[in-house]
């Protein structure tokens, strides 16, 4: 017995055409990603050169660049005070939105009834999260440097305009954790009868916790990235200043770098790439931890 | 229309010998509805229902889709609460309380009424920790003891004793199905309510189950959904029969339901004609 020949089985599907679509999306959707990653490539090679120019030509120690502080003198400066000042309005916005983002995100997801009202404010969440930052630290500086309150020029003031900038979107991806844990877990808690608080802290929360914290760390490092609300509220490059607390003059990295880049000499261009290496591999550590916490702890629930 | 002859059964009903004994016992009614309707907004899916639900009896409640047995079910420990367009009119009698009074807390009942879904829905969390919630939510500390009791309860023990602090996720579906049984059983309810416990398991996992139910009645009054004619009549004492429209057409044993039933209808879903 011989096999037919392919003609006679199949000879009546034409998929020549299909096929050749299928190629040419499959190389329009290789291109697009490509030059994304290029131009990613292009940037983040352009800023390491200028960086290994600093290290090199001006013989700029990686240490002596970490542990100096700001000065007019490009010979000194360093990074330090404006790491500790950016670290400072890090940690003070992080405290300042976790707990409330969360709490507002439990409130939405798990007590507020469905009514009009809530879903405006679910809607407008997104937007929020849109406005451009720039916006926030205007307000910031309206209400509470220069306006009703005048707190000065302060680390305070600088958190309180990244918190505004990250609440939403720490609301945001928190509700969207809360969403992704299934509602038959909750029924199977109310129906041993759990009160609807237990069912949150002790089911829904343990298995949203790691979506939560994976959006917490993106919404934070994207505070660290932040410049324009810095500008806004009066940050102003490190010069020979290492912020000791909340009350202290604001300095922040991004707004450094900024500064530096500015300057005429091109020892200052450099160190500003130098800056940016830096701002960059702590961005990095961030998403890392953020996707080892997704891989480790995500598992099919439901 | 055939001749009702003790052996023109529609489906057999072998009935093994501890049943026997069950079904000799006296009937005490553990849970009853009165009138009851139940409304998804505008639409009736539970049409005046009464019914009288016996102690440590296996109740089944089987019927064509759609007809309500699922909201028959969570009516009685309140979980339809949980769905805001659904009004509930007419009692719900637990051991003489009406479970709908003003002062009834739905929390508490639950904990006196157990539940099992059609999908196994363990927590993810450890194995142990899945059948220590009730117990803890409940403020009151699980022994091991109260781990190992639940889980052979569930003929769950011998399979996983070893392996206490992997996730309960990690189990197959049937395990994991026994695992909710478990779960439900640990901080002693009066009263199991199971929505087809079987429906996504695999024939052998479902018969260790009707094993289990069968055994889990000595000590709970079990009411389950089910599709399957022949589970129910396996495994149940008291049959009851819904018909598209929320209406309980017929209540009676289950032998007598299955071999000669009073309606006509139930005559025709039983044997397959329509549903
Ligand atoms: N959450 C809900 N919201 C609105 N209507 C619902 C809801 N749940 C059920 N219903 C409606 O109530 C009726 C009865 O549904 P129910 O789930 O109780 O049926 P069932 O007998 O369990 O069916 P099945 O055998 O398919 O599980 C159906 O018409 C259904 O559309
Ligand atoms: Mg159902």
């Amino acid at each position: 017995m011989s096999t037919p020949p392919m003609d006679e089985l199949f000879g009546d599907i034409d998929l020549e055409w299909e096929h050749r679509k299928n190629r040419a999306f499959r190389s329009l959707c290789f291109l697009s990603s490509i030059l994304g990653l290029a131009a990613l490539a292009l940037l983040i090679a352009d800023v390491l050169w200028e960086a290994y120019r600093g290290v090199s030509e001006y013989d700029i120690g990686i240490i002596h660049f970490i542990t100096s502080t700001g000065s007019v003198n490009p010979d000194r400066a360093g990074m330090y005070g404006a790491l500790v000042g950016s670290v400072l309005l890090i940690v003070l916005a992080s405290i300042m939105t976790f707990f409330i983002g969360v709490g507002a995100a439990i409130y939405l997801e798990e007590y507020a009834p469905d009514t009009r009202l809530v879903r405006l404010i679910d809607a407008n969440l997104a937007n929020l999260a849109g406005v451009p930052s720039v916006v926030y630290g205007l307000v910031c500086f309206g209400l509470l440097i220069n306006g009703p309150l005048d707190l000065g020029r302060i680390i305070l003031v600088g958190a309180i305009a990244l918190a505004l900038v990250v609440l939403p979107i720490i609301i945001v991806s928190a509700m969207e954790a809360l969403r992704a844990v299934p509602d038959s877990v909750r029924n199977g808690s109310y129906a041993i009868g759990a009160t609807r608080w237990q069912t949150i802290r002790r089911v829904v929360l343990p298995a949203a916790m790691p979506g939560i914290m994976t959006g917490t760390i993106l919404a934070i490092a994207n505070a660290w990235g932040q410049t324009a609300p810095l500008l806004m509220v009066g940050a102003i490059a490190s010069a020979r200043h290492v912020p000791t607390g909340p009350f202290d003059d604001i300095t922040a990295l991004t707004v450094t770098i900024f500064d530096w880049a500015f300057r005429f000499q091109d020892q200052f261009h450099v160190l500003a790439a130098m800056g940016i290496v830096g701002l960059l591999v702590v961005l990095l550590g961030m998403n890392m931890v953020a996707i080892y916490i997704r891989s480790r702890y995500e598992k099919e629930l439901s | 229309m055939a001749t009702q002859e003790p052996d023109d059964k529609l489906i057999s009903t072998e009935v093994s010998a501890d049943e026997t004994v069950r079904n000799e016992r006296p009937d005490e009614t553990v849970l009853a509805a009165k009138d009851l309707d139940v409304y998804y907004g505008e639409d009736r899916a539970i049409d005046d229902v009464s019914i009288e639900i016996p102690e440590n009896k296996v109740t089944a409640l089987i019927g064509p889709s759609g007809c309500g047995k699922s909201t028959f079910l969570r009516c009685i420990n309140r979980m339809n609460d949980q769905i805001d367009v659904c009004r509930v009119d007419g009692d719900v009698v637990f051991k003489g309380k009406n479970v709908y009074d003003g002062d009834v807390d739905p929390v508490a009942l639950r904990r006196k009424i157990g539940m099992v879904f059609q999908k196994p829905n363990p927590f993810p969390k450890s194995i142990r920790e899945n059948v220590t919630y009730g117990l803890e939510v409940q403020g009151k500390p699980a022994t091991e003891g109260d781990v190992e009791r639940a889980l052979r309860g569930a003929a769950l023990y011998e399979e996983v004793h070893d392996k206490l602090d992997t996730s309960g996720l990690d189990l197959s579906g049937g395990q994991q199905q026994r695992l909710c049984i478990a779960r439900a059983i640990a901080p002693d309810p009066e009263v199991i309510l199971m929505d087809e416990p079987t429906s996504a398991l695999d024939p052998v996992a479902a018969s260790k189950i009707e094993d289990l139910i069968d055994t889990l009645v000595e000590e709970y009054t079990v009411i389950i959904v089910t599709h399957n004619m022949q589970q129910a009549a396996r495994i149940s004492d008291k049959t009851a029969v819904f018909l598209t429209g929320g209406e309980l057409v017929e209540f009676d044993d289950t032998a007598t339901i299955f071999e000669n039933p009073a309606d006509s209808r139930v005559e025709d879903y039983i044997t397959g004609k329509f549903g």
